[in-house]
């Protein structure tokens, strides 16, 4: 493992020792120890921008199940760096911030701060694995993450209602990812992105091209938040705001646009990979921005402007991705014009937006309400926070002298570019005008939220506090990030050649030997286009405001909640009451009901599987002799069997059930398995036990009422399951002695001193062979001690449900 | 469970239980060469504890062993995966390689130690505190 692999894994060390310094020490805030993560990663990361900026890439593997492919392979280049750079600095402002945020004396801090840190750990995970299968572990560590952080206050049933939905949502798409990495990993025999980058060529002529894009795509738009995934994201709203700030609009949600950015090199240059992602963004562009002009809460505002901004950000990578179509580097640089402004917009949607949430959480925090309609006249009561938010919201609307508007800028020019490609058509002058409209309800919501919050009267009556300006502490992370917003803008050069330039090279690979290509961002370009459509967008913007009394008697405008949440909640009804349908056939309450599901299942799968391959030998001419004590246990052993059928007495049920199983036991001994007789006995040894301690509890034996055609369908399915046990014993022992191949077991016999160290077979297979087996086992075991004390200690009152 | 007075029992209990116990922490270490493991020691000792637990006054048991058996299963399973991840953390190898070799050690003379058996050592814990636990809560219940 190199320093690279260890600081990938620092956050989860670290989130061992939080429960500990939560309790132990009380008088320093938890947070402060965190804090000390992310600093000392961001530290470490800034070391790599030399390298990365001249265009090298750094890996460092480590074998992890190198029989399957997994390797953990550690892999460092400019779009890497962009990212593991924003989550350690975003992430050491937000914990700053959340320093001051939340009580040491009411909060459970030690929870908040262990998801944090997972947090923070897979998502380093992400963006700094090559490999697909570890890639896709972090990614759904950071689903389960997020979800915990977004029921953190538990008790609310918003809370939980918003992480499940994110849960299901992301999950959905997490699977659906796994799903295309198995079809890649099918065409080009790799889980390893550089080598199936290497491989693009044999990829794009793969008949499972398209089902595997379409397939990733779903994860990278459902974990963006993509139209129509991209209802869980204002639900999620219900985190506490350093959350938000830190998992809804710098990291967790531009995970998606990540992987889309990663993939580019393999899937970009097919047009269906250009068009999906264009339309995609584009639609989520347009209907994020004109649903946050509906809302009234700050948060919601904020939730849907993050959707729309990573529309736009997914709309340009698909728009940059055409440079693929052309082989000339004049063209080729030409259309790069648009993942240079997706990721110099990513950049500055990072720093503009998380310091926009961090106001949105003073306000919360210090006015108590997040509602537009309750707020107002909030400038001169909260100056710091008013100027945070000016800069903040001219930088989204796209003003200068601000980051936001040199990427609004560029956004247009990509836009325009695109109706250039021949290919596209007529209809491509849709583009930049769905991009101007987008825009324009961007500056509105932008001025809503403005003018609401700090101009007009202050209503004190509507309040829960008395408002006055945050504590100093509070304030520091969101100034750190406008004041980025600031220098940025002025000076975007400052960014463009370390940290843009290699991230773009690193999504389209060709540039990095293009001479006509540079990262040029300038807050000037002239009278051009551009300058004039973003004139009108702010007349456009503020036209709507001025007359926003005769369309805010709308219907549409008065529904806040999306539309398209009904369905969801009709989709996740139809789920729960489809599957009690299943549980009530299904649970009958009755163990003999279950066990015959089982059998019939299996005997049935076996069967047709054994019949379909032909398996099915009978002879017992070749079986070796058996010996006489052999046919007497054998005798025994049917004669306990069949005789607890006709037992009526329980205490005598028991001995003759735990006859059968010491029985059991010695056969084993006899077959020459110790380990298997041992656990047996003692297994029966305890299964008695607990009988007998549940023993006076238990009601008599009921008489045995079934009816007749109920005897008959119990009988045949012992019937089957007997014979089919039996044909399976004899066949295999035909099979193994006719087909001449070797035991498994010799394999072990021989190699158990060998490899293992021990001359116990099944302890060594146990504990070295198949290690992994045990450990799952040992999960499986524990998940089911948890449900034994779930169902029994937590049990439900009379007619509650789950 | 049930508070009983039966003093021939209660002895014959406090005697075997060490007996039981002893053997049981013998399967353990006995397994990587003859039959036992950490899974039939595991066992073997859940059949201590709830022979006490069968035996005594609950309370009694409670305070002599103030154990809480549920996290014992977190502690085995950190165990295990521990020694599954060290080899990966440390050594540059893949996840779960076992290594094992001969030392020279005081008292005992030549001895095997293997990374096995702290992997081991996890599954026993585990087992204990499955069993225990899930038999109380059983036996807790109605009471």
């Amino acid at each position: 493992m190199s320093i690279l692999h260890w600081a990938i894994l620092t956050p989860f060390l670290a989130a061992i020792f939080i429960p500990f310094l939560f309790r132990y020490i009380k008088k320093a805030h938890t947070g402060w120890f965190v804090l000390l993560v992310p600093i000392a990663l961001f530290v470490y990361f800034i070391s790599f921008l030399s390298d990365t900026s001249d265009g090298n890439a750094i890996t460092k593997t480590v074998d992890w199940v190198p029989s399957l492919g997994v390797q953990f392979t550690a892999y460092v280049d400019g779009l890497s760096l962009l990212f593991a750079l924003l989550i350690s600095g975003i992430g050491a402002l937000v914990v700053l911030y959340s320093i001051f945020y939340l009580d040491k004396s009411k909060e459970q801090l030690n929870q908040f701060y262990v998801y944090l840190l997972m947090f923070m750990g897979a998502m380093f995970g992400i963006v700094l694995s090559d490999n697909l299968i570890v890639l896709y572990i972090f990614w759904e560590l950071t689903s389960l993450a997020s979800a915990l952080l977004i029921s953190y206050w538990y008790k609310r049933d918003k809370s939980i209602y918003g992480a499940q939905k994110s849960m299901l949502i992301t999950v959905f798409g997490g699977f659906s990812m796994l799903a295309g990495f198995c079809l890649l990993y099918g065409i080009a025999d790799t889980f390893s992105i550089r080598e199936l980058i290497a491989q693009a060529d044999l990829i794009s002529s793969s008949t499972m091209f398209v089902p595997a894009m379409i397939l990733i795509l779903l994860g990278a738009f459902t974990k963006s938040a993509q139209f129509p995934f991209h209802i869980w994201l204002p639900d999620a709203m219900e985190a506490p705001t350093p959350v938000s700030a830190y998992l809804h609009s710098a990291t967790m949600v531009k995970a998606g646009i990540y992987l889309v950015a990663r993939m580019t090199p393999i899937f970009g240059g097919s047009w269906e990979w250009f068009w999906i992602i264009t339309i995609v963004g584009l639609i989520t562009l347009c209907w994020g921005s004109i649903s946050a002009v509906r809302q009234k809460d700050l948060k919601g505002i904020l939730a849907f402007s993050t959707i729309s901004q990573l529309g736009m950000i997914m709309a340009l990578l698909g728009i940059g991705s055409a440079s693929y179509f052309y082989d000339s580097d004049q063209s080729t640089a030409y259309f790069a014009v648009a993942t240079v402004a997706g990721i110099f917009h990513l950049l500055n949607h990072a720093t503009f937006k998380g310091g926009l949430f961090m106001a949105a959480g003073i306000i919360d925090h210090e006015t108590g309400t997040r509602d537009i309609r309750k707020l107002g006249g909030l400038m001169s009561i909260m100056p710091v926070t008013f100027t945070i938010s000016l800069i903040g919201l001219a930088a989204m609307a796209g003003l200068p002298p601000f980051n936001g508007f040199i990427s609004k800028e560029m956004f247009f020019t990509g836009t325009l570019r695109v109706t250039e490609l021949s290919e596209v058509g007529s209809l491509g002058m849709l583009i930049p005008i769905f991009a101007w409209i987008a825009s324009i309800f961007t500056f509105l919501y932008c001025l809503i939220m403005f003018v609401r919050t700090f101009f007009g009267t202050y209503k004190p009556d509507e309040h829960e506090q008395k408002a006055h300006e945050a504590p100093i502490g509070m304030l520091i992370s969101p100034l750190i990030l406008v004041s980025l917003v600031i220098i940025i803008g002025l000076f975007p050069g400052l960014v463009a050649k370390p940290l843009i330039q290699p991230a773009v090279t690193a999504i389209l690979p060709t540039l990095a030997t293009n001479s006509e290509f540079a990262v040029k961002l300038s807050m000037f370009h002239g009278w051009n286009l551009e300058l004039f459509m973003t004139i009108g967008v702010a007349i456009g913007a503020i036209a709507l405001f001025l007359l926003s009394k005769k369309w805010g008697e709308l219907a549409l405008y008065k529904r806040e909640r999306d539309p398209l949440n009904t369905l969801y909640d009709r989709g996740l009804d139809g789920l729960i009451s489809g599957s009690q349908v299943i549980t009530r056939a299904q649970m009958t309450g009755l163990l003999r009901d279950y066990f015959s599901y089982m059998c019939v299942f299996i005997v049935g799968i076996v069967a047709y599987t054994a019949f379909r391959s032909d398996a099915f030998l009978f002879s017992i001419n070749e079986s070796a002799p058996v010996p006489f004590y052999m046919w007497m246990l054998t005798i025994v052993f049917i004669l306990a069997t069949i005789s607890t059928l006709f037992v009526k007495k329980r205490m005598t049920l028991v001995i003759v059930v735990g006859f059968v199983g010491f029985l059991m036991a010695l056969l084993f001994v006899v077959f020459r398995a110790p380990d298997l007789a041992l656990t047996q006995l003692l297994v029966e040894t305890v299964s008695v036990l607990l009988f007998m301690l549940a023993f006076y509890h238990l009601p008599e034996l009921p008489k045995e009422t079934a009816k007749t055609p109920v005897k008959v369908r119990n009988i045949l399915i012992s019937a089957g399951v007997g014979a089919m046990v039996t044909l399976i014993g004899i066949s295999s022992f035909i099979m193994g002695s006719n087909s001449g191949l070797t035991s498994i077991s010799e394999y072990f016999i021989e190699n158990s001193k060998e490899l293992g160290g021990g001359y116990n077979m099944v302890n060594v297979i146990l504990v070295d062979f198949r290690g992994l087996d045990t450990i799952l086992e040992g999960l499986v075991l524990a998940i089911a001690a948890l449900s034994v004390i779930a169902m029994i200690k937590l049990r439900f009152k009379g007619g509650e449900d789950v | 469970m049930n508070k009983s007075n039966d003093i021939l029992l209660h002895y014959l209990t406090r005697i075997t239980v060490f007996f039981v116990f002893i053997f049981s922490i013998y399967l353990f270490f006995a397994g990587h060469n003859q039959p036992g493991g950490g899974f039939i020691g595991g066992l073997m000792t859940a059949c201590t504890f709830l022979l006490l637990f069968l035996n005594f006054d609950r309370e009694k048991i409670k305070k002599a062993l103030p154990f809480a058996f549920t996290s014992f299963i977190a502690i085995g399973l950190l165990l295990a995966l521990g020694t599954g991840a060290w080899s990966m953390l440390f050594n540059g190898d893949p996840f779960l390689t076992h290594y094992f070799d001969y030392f020279d050690l005081p008292f005992l003379g030549e001895t095997e130690l293997t990374s096995a058996l702290p992997f081991d050592l996890g599954i026993y814990f585990i087992v204990v505190g499955i069993a225990v636990t899930i038999t109380l809560a059983i036996a807790e219940d109605d009471q």
